[in-house]
């Protein structure tokens, strides 16, 4: 079964992941911060997909997870500018200029090189990270509050606020995802994974494919970082360092790369299964993790989001 | 029926269904996070976690000396719930505090997550005792109004002001001086600490060379040849867990020891481990008071032999944190004498309580941190192999930390005033 090439209906995904969010926000507190840092970081994953559609493995995207997080915590730590008003659009700029450079490099690659260049590029933002004293090194450093266009919420309401900024930027992530895998552009990243060589004899340039796509992945994940270190109030280079991005990696395969939703979801259902796992095996808890996403791998070669399709046809 | 006899009744009554009372009150949970996997479970996590299990049901049964000889805390038994700290901090504590509830958060090893969920304890109004984490920047710069969260473990700045102390005490030519700490937040705070310390004691020493290899590197080869080429006469290192122990393996051999004067911060962690290896005379640090360097006490006493009975060998360091941080805890609680979380905490504040490592003040930080001295002694084995030390010399509180109104930088920076040492 070939992977869906089909997006004309996923926006009524979307719409169910709406949905899903704001059923949410009625949830336990824990429950609903689970729900938030999940949607973020499944922003990142999403980048990730897309990059799998193309044939790419970027073992490195906690990168740009890690430069929307820090521009975030620099801006809101160092410079004093709390508003996401400026915070996160500060997050996705950073990420896509970072991102049009590397592009430029990375483009010209593909498989084993490609995904050992970017885990690369992560890791080198991590050892200056390390070993930068003043940003509080692999402690890392602490955001304070932030506002939201101008009204600061007080301390109860700013669960709240940050919750419905986080649902509201992932939807927008997955809808512009979804604009751009409906147009030519998005449409030609299976082509690239295909064949190239016959894509480039139709005259189109495979390498600006995979550089737009590249670049589209970086301000993803650069806004989920963002997001991320809202939610947690919190960055540290762990955000870049290779096991994070391992991660990302892997919700992208176990969630399958049939819709814009898909990776978002995994996200949430890990975890779950993570924090649940945690909670009853305490010594043994990667084993849980390890064996599930073993069984899904097997069971699931197309991932969870084959079941949904399925259901489909 | 007279008077009195009526108020005897009530008065008996009263003390029954207190006691009925007590018996059927819900048991205290406590969320312990600690290491459990990765590389600090080994040396951190697992000691935390024995000692948590000892302290907890001992505390239940009513096994400890005075003045911890009341069964629980307050009366309630009190139930561990253990957490995985190497999971994402922030979401765990989470859990533990909204989900699971927990009366208490007691743990944090690594500095980040004690940073990371010091705003969260003050936000949830969670009831929060850190047990160890290095950086003195909790009380700093992260939570500055605290009241709600508690460290009862003292800040790393007082290993490095005890090791440059003890360097300058016990006359160790200190006119090339060498580090070789790991090149994260920790090492790179405690060789900071430790340069400035030397500058505020006026050695006129000159920085040799300074070592920052990887953190859990394991092989330090180069790193050892550029220390014994540099003419270093003392070598100060934070190394911990698996690092300090692949140091101890790959230096003594080399004769780095027997070249220079080499204090280890965290030494004490290795002596149970490597008892044949580390050179005699090294220079031991335990991070505070503890095990070998605790002072005398009935509660020392019992602590390390229940420790030992309950898991085979005696407590190291990290131990000995934990179950100062738990009868912190209890000591709070039993003096609020109430279960209500803002009581507890006004208690625990500027709070003076014994521990088996001797007195802890919760004297700065507001009244959050706790301050303890420090002792430093020289390795060395007794006649029938077991590990020791010797040539101790314990420096006050007072003498190594930074007073409340002062963050432990600037009063490095300033030289120490305030400093009081005998």
């Amino acid at each position: 079964m070939m992977p869906t090439l089909d997006f004309r209906r996923d926006h009524l995904f979307v719409a169910v992941l709406a949905l899903l969010v704001i059923v949410g926000f009625f949830l336990p507190s824990w429950m609903r911060f689970l729900i938030q840092t999940a949607m973020a970081s499944g922003l990142v994953a999403l980048g990730v997909m897309l990059q799998m559609r193309a044939g790419l493995v970027s073992f490195g995207q906690g990168l740009f997870f890690c430069i929307g997080g820090y521009a975030v915590g620099l801006l809101a730590a160092k410079a004093g500018i709390t508003d996401v008003a400026l915070l996160l659009p500060a997050a996705a700029l950073a990420a896509l200029v970072i991102g049009l450079v590397l592009g430029l490099l990375l483009s010209r690659y593909r498989e084993i090189f490609y995904a050992m260049l970017t885990l690369a590029v992560s890791m080198i933002l991590y050892g200056l990270l390390v070993k930068a004293a003043s940003l509080g090194s692999t402690d890392g450093f602490n955001i304070p509050a932030v506002s939201y266009f101008g009204f600061v919420p007080d301390q109860a309401a700013r669960p709240d606020w940050s919750y419905a900024l986080t649902g509201v930027v992932v939807l927008a992530g997955c809808l512009g995802a979804l604009a751009y895998l409906r147009s030519g552009a998005g449409a030609m990243l299976d082509a690239v994974r295909e064949n190239e060589i016959r894509l480039s004899y139709l005259g189109t340039s495979p390498r600006v494919l995979v550089f737009v796509v590249y670049a589209v992945a970086a301000v993803l994940s650069g806004l989920g970082g963002g997001l991320w270190a809202i939610s947690s109030g919190h960055v540290d280079p762990e955000m870049t360092y290779w096991t994070t991005s391992g991660q990302f990696v892997f919700v992208a395969l176990l969630a399958g790369r049939g819709s814009v939703v898909a990776p978002v979801m995994a996200y949430f259902l890990l975890e779950l299964l993570r924090t649940y796992a945690l909670d009853i095996a305490p010594n043994a808890w990667q084993l849980i993790l390890g064996s599930a996403m073993l069984a899904v791998i097997v069971l699931l070669p197309r991932g969870l989001w084959s079941l949904v399709a399925r259901a489909r046809t | 029926m007279t008077l009195k006899t009526v108020l005897a009744g009530t008065a008996s009554l009263c003390l029954i269904a207190g006691a009925v009372q007590a018996q059927d009150q819900e048991p205290i949970t406590l969320g312990i996070p600690v290491f459990l996997s990765g590389a600090a479970s080994g040396p951190f996590g697992l000691p935390q976690r024995n000692a948590a299990e000892v302290i907890i049901a001992e505390l239940n049964a009513g096994n400890l000396p005075a003045p911890y000889d009341t069964k629980g805390i307050n009366g309630r038994m009190v139930e561990a719930n253990y957490v995985d700290e190497a999971a994402d901090a922030v979401q765990e504590y989470r859990n533990m505090a909204e989900r699971e509830g927990v009366d208490a958060v007691v743990g944090y090893t690594s500095s980040g997550n004690c940073k990371a969920v010091a705003p969260l304890a003050e936000e949830l109004q969670q009831l929060t005792v850190l047990v160890d984490c290095g950086t003195p920047q909790i009380f700093e710069s992260v939570v500055t109004d605290p009241t709600y969260l508690f460290r009862t473990g003292p800040t790393g700045t007082i290993d490095s002001v005890g090791a440059a102390r003890y360097l300058v005490d016990t006359g160790v030519d200190m006119s090339e001086v060498a580090g070789i700490n790991q090149n994260y937040a920790w090492g790179q705070d405690a060789w900071a600490d430790f340069t400035g310390s030397l500058i505020a004691l006026d050695t006129g020493s000159d920085i040799a060379t300074e070592q920052f290899p990887q953190v859990f590197a394991g092989q330090y080869g180069a790193e050892i040849s550029a220390l014994l080429t540099s003419g270093a006469k003392a070598i100060h290192t934070s190394f911990w867990g698996g690092d300090l122990e692949a140091f101890i393996l790959q230096a003594a051999p080399r004769g780095l020891f027997a070249r220079s004067a080499v204090v280890m911060t965290t030494g004490e962690a290795a002596m149970q481990r490597l008892p044949n290896e580390i050179p005699e005379g090294a220079i031991i640090g335990a991070r505070g008071p503890y095990s070998y360097f605790a002072p005398e006490s009935e509660l020392a006493t019992w602590f390390r032999d229940a420790y030992e009975k309950a898991h085979g060998q005696p407590p190291s360091y990290p131990a000995w944190k934990m179950a100062q941080a738990l009868l912190g805890l209890k000591s709070a609680w039993e003096k609020a004498g109430s279960d209500d979380p803002a009581a507890i905490a006004k208690a625990f504040e500027n709070l003076e309580y014994e521990t088996p490592a001797g007195t802890v003040r919760m004297a700065i930080g507001n009244g959050h941190q706790a301050v303890q001295g420090i002792a430093y002694g020289t390795y060395k084995q007794d006649a029938d192999g077991n590990p020791g030390v010797e040539n101790v010399i314990a420096y006050a509180a007072e003498c190594v930390n930074p007073p409340n109104d002062t963050t432990a930088a600037a009063w490095i920076e300033a030289g120490f005033p305030g400093a009081s040492c005998n």
